[in-house]
């Protein structure tokens, strides 16, 4: 009964393919050595070293997260290549980029030619562990923008890293921020000064190559007193058995009314029917308001890995600061997903919006857990939760666990959640009108996370439509 | 009754089908023609909103045996949604709410669908917004219908209303309406049976599946149908439901048990 279903969810990947690039992989393992060696190839200061030996050994001390309601078998941290870049490692200007390089991008659909480029948006492209390009950084420049990889901002930009870097999401703050800390290898660096209005939309594709290897980004976004920037983060990754881990970290943060948005479409390969390979994926992503009157939104479609712990967050200490979390995070299969945000109130009259949308399709599980906490000191603050859950067959299930924590008597916090159910009923009702199942069913899913797709930018939007439609071909029955 | 000269749209011939394993359709013989409106009453758990669903190709309805022809095609080994191009329209008993898609664009998608496959020409979002304000007239329905999400909150009334107003988009060849008349107040019955009166053409055909006589005050039948145990056990003309509505069901199901015994001993009279 359930083919038409089944055969909706259960469309291949498209993105599986592998690059055959000469790479430059480090031997596999963690420890100081590994580490020194990271930091030794990418010419880094002292205080960086210092920086990632010091998480290193918190790490060591540290235990691996067991709350998340997803099971997986014990990761081996010594079985994993903790650096991996393509030959060259010199860094190259785009005319030079390694044409094997350029062809996986444009396969990918990520434009590295500023000719052809999407109108309007600014790439950073990080493959393995390494940042291989990034587009229009001369014209960011023009309007004071630094956009770049981190390892450059290092180089160029060292006050600013060392001011910020770990300032929102300290070295010892959880387990895989700890390790990320000592072993990050790129990522993206945006700066907005202040008054700065980003003239376009910014955007880093993160692509994992090779076998084996871990990927552990670090993504810093600072936007001064009244500046904006909308930043896009796309990933995908070749088919393998193996499991990959993923293990990033995000920080933002917001100055006196500035404002930061943040969105992600992630498609990192999710293993096959069985479970078999495909990502781990457990990041680390916060905000922080730290000026009055300033906002952080996030927005994340969620559609691949094996495994998703990730609770993009926000810290809300400016007075008047506003945070908000809008989420589909979509499951097939055997993948698990447990995710959420956190709302912190710290200061006055601050806001927090929580829409999240989970949709089950296959045996997978997808949990969704957040936090919305209230200082004493936060009068007048108020929070909204939405937590809608859709499960498309017999097999998947859906979980919510919301934590509430109110220290100030005046704040407001609601929450409201909904569970509903793709069934044979309402593919009759559309295909009784003419509209096939595959239709049908994209038209549904859409509708449930239209108020999320609303907030992405448009060429993502309609990107993440087209991929939800492909996530659950052959799913529904 | 009318004369029996028109085309035959649908026909059906012996068919049986089961639901999960239990025979519901016994052997149902139905043939419409264009222009005609039939009605088929019955008490509850006569099969009457299965046959409806089956006719539709809803899935969960395993057919056993029997032919069922539209417009001179098989129609049993088609999908339900080719059999919807084709032109049957099954309004439903429940209406099914879709959250956050817009009534305007699931018309609009269901209409250039079936446009599409029938070789006609598709509208664009103005020129749909045109036509479907003038359809909504003919129900006295409120354009703001169609902002909203499909039938999420609406009444039962406002659902049935929504159900003849798809009918009206999709100008279906033949059109089962499955208890339309059922949860409507007066007033939306009297709304319902003038869109309905108001769509029948010489060229298409309705079957009215309903319990109860009074919707057939609003919408005169051609033909009325007793059906009962997964058949039709009787019929007759538009007199016929109001003397259902008077003496009930009983004596017609009598009626068929002594006429099915004599056609058996008949039979048996033959055989030997």
């Amino acid at each position: 009964m359930s083919s038409v279903l089944d055969q909706l969810v259960n469309k291949p990947y498209e993105h599986g393919f592998r690059t055959d690039i000469e790479t430059e992989s480090a031997p596999k393992g963690l420890s100081e050595d590994t580490i020194r060696m990271i930091s030794g190839k990418k010419n880094e200061p002292e205080w960086l070293l210092e920086f990632r030996l010091k998480a290193y050994r918190h790490w060591l001390t540290m235990e691996e997260p067991h709350w998340p309601n997803v099971k997986y078998p014990k990761i081996d941290f010594q079985d994993i290549i903790y650096f991996s870049a393509p030959k060259p490692k010199k860094k190259l200007s785009m005319d030079e980029v390694d044409p094997e390089l350029l062809r996986t991008f444009e396969k990918l659909g990520v434009p590295m030619n500023e000719r052809a480029a999407l109108a309007g948006v600014a790439v950073d492209v990080i493959f393995d562990s390494v940042s291989v390009a990034t587009t229009y950084k001369e014209k960011l420049a023009k309007v004071g923008i630094i956009f770049c990889s981190i390892s450059e901002a290092v180089r160029d930009h060292p006050e600013l890293i060392k001011k910020y870097l770990g300032s929102v999401v300290p070295p010892g703050d959880n387990y895989y921020a700890a390790l990320n800390s000592a072993v990050f290898t790129d990522g993206s660096f945006v700066f907005i000064p202040k008054g700065v209005k980003c003239p376009m939309e910014l955007s880093t594709y993160f692509r994992i190559n090779t076998e084996e290897s871990g990927q552990f980004e670090r993504t810093l976004i600072v936007a001064e007193e009244r500046a904006t920037v909308s930043y896009l983060e796309g990933c995908t990754a070749p088919k393998f058995d193996t499991n990959q881990l993923h293990a990033a970290v995000v920080e933002l943060v917001a100055l006196d009314n500035a404002d930061i948005k943040y969105s992600t479409v992630q498609n990192w390969y999710a293993g096959d029917e069985n479970g078999l390979g495909g990502i781990f994926n457990f990041v680390t992503k916060r905000g922080l308001c730290q000026g009055a009157n300033s906002k952080i939104s996030w927005t994340q479609v969620e559609t691949g890995s094996a495994i998703t712990w990730k609770y993009p967050s926000c810290v809300l200490l400016g007075d008047n600061s506003i945070g908000e979390f809008y989420s589909v995070a979509l499951t097939n299969h055997m993948q698990q997903a447990d995710t959420g945000t956190k709302m912190i109130h710290l200061g006055k009259n601050t806001r927090s919006t929580i829409i999240s949308k989970g949709i089950s399709a296959g045996r997978s599980n997808n949990s969704y857990r957040g936090l919305v906490k209230i200082g004493a000191k936060a009068a007048g603050a108020r929070n909204y939760s939405q937590c809608d859950s859709m499960l498309i067959g017999q097999k998947c299930s859906a979980n919510t666990f919301p934590y509430i924590q109110v220290n100030n008597p005046t704040a407001t916090v609601e929450h409201e959640a909904t569970t509903s159910k793709i069934g044979e009923d309402q593919l009759f009702y559309f295909r009784q009108r003419g509209i096939g199942a595959e239709e049908a069913v994209s038209m549904i899913i859409n509708g449930f996370c239209k108020e999320v797709f609303q907030q992405l930018p448009m060429e993502f939007a309609v990107e993440a439509t087209k991929l939800l439609g492909l996530k659950l071909e052959g799913s529904v029955g | 009754m009318k004369n029996e000269q028109g085309r035959a749209i649908l026909e059906v011939r012996g068919l049986t089908a089961n639901v999960a394993g239990v025979p519901i359709l016994k052997g149902m013989d139905l043939t419409v023609r264009e222009g005609e409106i039939h009605a088929i009453m019955g008490p509850n758990g006569s099969g009457k909103s299965t046959f409806a669903k089956v006719l539709a190709g809803h899935p969960a309805y395993e057919i056993t045996g029997g032919t069922v022809r539209f417009e001179g095609k098989d129609l049993l080994g088609i999908e339900p949604e080719e059999r919807a191009r084709a032109g049957i329209f099954l309004g439903f008993q429940y209406p099914v709410e879709i959250p956050g898609v817009s009534n305007s664009a699931f018309l609009r998608l269901a209409y250039n669908t079936v446009q599409g496959a029938r070789g006609k020409e598709e509208l664009d979002p103005l020129e749909f917004d045109d036509f479907i304000r003038e359809k909504m007239k003919l129900l006295d329905m409120d354009p703001a219908f169609l902002e909203r999400s499909v039938n999420e909150g609406f009444s039962g009334g406002e659902k049935k209303r929504n159900e003849i107003l798809q009918l009206a988009t999709l100008e279906p060849k033949l059109s089962i309406l499955d208890e339309t008349d059922s949860g409507l107040d007066i007033d939306a019955l009297r709304v319902v049976a003038n869109g309905v009166n108001s769509l029948l053409r010489p060229d298409n055909a309705f079957v009215l599946v309903t319990h109860y006589q009074r919707l057939l005050n609003y919408i005169v039948p051609d033909y009325v149908h007793v059906m009962e145990g997964g058949r039709l056990i009787k019929t007759g003309g538009k007199e016929l439901a109001l003397e259902l509505e008077s003496r009930g069901y009983d004596w017609v199901v009598e009626e068929d048990r002594a006429n099915t015994s004599g056609r058996a001993a008949a039979a048996a009279t033959t055989a030997a």
